[in-house]
């Protein structure tokens, strides 16, 4: 038995005249490892971020829990789903993201980074909001900075504490918008360090990264995202090593190289 | 130069001073915290997507910003009264006039703020199921009073001695008894002296706060 968490048909995405996300399908499984792969500007972190909807799709459906969002503005079922802020912020408070550039609020400690969501958002008794952020930033690794401003954190901390306020929710699932672009190469480690122990516990997650010996190792499945579509996608081992398509096989070689 | 100062009349005039105070900071509170309000109501109209919605809001912000206080005090006092159907105390046309322009000011402020905040502040929040409304009262207003701080304190400085200029009306605050103490002792030069180390008085606490505010802020970052 099949348990799908997000289905995505039909995905298009425009920004203006520029046609990013040109039509996706992609079954997530509950507790589903999924990387996406591909070049810059080939639109994986746009499918990602309009799987939270960060970005409004253009056209296509998501669907959560089987329940599909928005609702129709046009009879004839085509074109963009208008959407009610509502359901967004609810879809968005069970579909965690973790952001390239943390995004961490600046006035506001380490711990209160983590509490804000459970406390305005799901209007969790302070107490109960405190211990639980205490508890996913000991996860992290940073229970000795809960009272620290982030501009005190270097830039690998800083990505763990928004790992940590994204964990506070209690997601369904994890989005991962390339979160170690912006490190430093020394800080990248511990970051994907947290991010391997999460894919442990058995939670959905999907990232979008570079980093394709990190990929290998997290994932179940890699997607290869070229020219806004799916152009290939399967197994790490399928992917990575025996790619099928040409298209594929020139990105992946291309990063041998420039990796060496 | 010989002029033989002579601050008696500035001793028998205090308690008359005083009372004028007590005007001048009314007028002082009522606007700016108004002004303060209804400054940042205008600037989300500004910063709206829609025409409707930010075309009024420029025109206000322009006219109060691009005309004489004044002018704005003599028209809210004769001219207005004229368009409302209306007699308006001194003061209300006063308050009315000081309110306006104050917002007009803060609107600007609050705009300029609310658009230096990042746009991954916006996304920070929206991706932890803030709505829009909660990420600007958590999260964008905060980081905004904190970098606006100076802008503030200078336009609340800048008030305070503005209602001055309500003594045309006849508000009876601080210059207008300043005045009326000038005429009735003939010691302009005592009184206008004495009047103006009051204003000095009444605003430097401020000043000197908000400094203070600013740098134990600073200190977080």
């Amino acid at each position: 038995m099949s348990d799908t968490v997000i289905r995505i048909r039909n995905l298009h995405k425009r920004f203006g005249d520029l046609h990013v996300v040109k039509g996706v399908d992609l079954d997530i499984q509950r507790g589903e490892r999924i990387a996406i792969i591909g070049a810059s500007g080939s639109g994986k972190s746009t499918i990602l971020r309009c799987l939270n909807f960060m970005e409004l799709p253009t056209e296509g459906t998501i669907e959560l829990d089987g329940k599909v969002l928005g609702r129709d503005a046009r009879t004839n079922g085509g074109g963009a789903r208008v959407y009610a802020e509502a359901e967004l912020c609810d879809v968005r408070a069970r579909v965690g993201m973790v952001f390239q550039q943390f995004n961490l609020f600046p006035h506001m400690t380490v711990l209160e980074n983590v509490m804000e969501g459970p406390i305005t958002v799901k209007r969790r008794p302070r107490d109960a909001a405190r211990s639980h952020a205490a508890e996913q930033l000991a996860k992290v690794g940073l229970q000795d900075k809960l009272d620290v401003y982030p501009a005190k954190l270097s830039g690998g901390q800083q990505q763990r504490v928004a790992i940590a306020r994204a964990l506070a929710m209690d997601p369904e699932v994890l989005l991962f918008d390339e979160p170690t672009s912006s490190l430093d190469p020394e800080l990248v480690g511990e970051v994907l360090r947290v991010i391997h122990a999460l894919a442990e516990e058995g939670r959905t997650m999907l990232l979008v990264t570079h980093e394709l010996g990190f990929a290998y190792h997290f994932a179940d499945r890699v997607v290869f995202i070229a020219d806004g579509v799916v152009h290939e996608s399967g197994t790490a081992d399928e992917v990575l090593k025996n790619p099928k398509r040409e298209r594929t096989q020139a990105f992946l070689a291309r990063f041998v190289e420039r990796a060496f | 130069m010989d002029y033989t100062w002579d601050f008696r009349v500035v001793v028998d005039g205090f308690p008359l001073l005083l009372r004028g105070v007590v005007v001048t900071v009314e007028l002082w509170v009522v606007a700016f915290t108004i002004g303060l309000l209804l400054g940042f109501a205008i600037s989300l109209a500004r910063i709206a997507q829609r025409p409707w919605l930010n075309m009024p809001a420029i025109g206000f912000v322009e006219v109060f910003r691009n005309t004489p206080v004044l002018i704005q005090l003599i028209w809210f006092y004769y001219a207005f009264p004229i368009v409302l159907g209306q007699q308006l105390t001194p003061f209300v046309a006063a308050v009315l006039a000081l309110t306006l322009n104050t917002a007009a000011y803060c609107a600007e402020i609050f705009r300029g703020g609310i658009v230096s905040i990042e746009r991954g502040q916006w996304e920070g929040a929206k991706a932890i199921g803030m709505t829009r409304s909660m990420t600007m009262r958590r999260i964008v207003v905060p980081q905004v009073m904190k970098r606006m701080l100076p802008a503030f304190t200078n336009r609340g400085i800048e008030l305070a001695k503005v209602t001055s200029l309500a003594s045309l009306l006849a508000v009876n605050e601080l210059m207008y008894q300043g005045r009326l103490l000038s005429s009735t002792y003939y010691r302009p030069l005592e009184i206008l002296t004495a009047v103006a180390l009051v204003y000095l008085v009444l605003i430097y606490p401020g000043s000197y706060l908000s400094a203070r505010l600013e740098r134990r802020l600073a200190a977080r970052d």
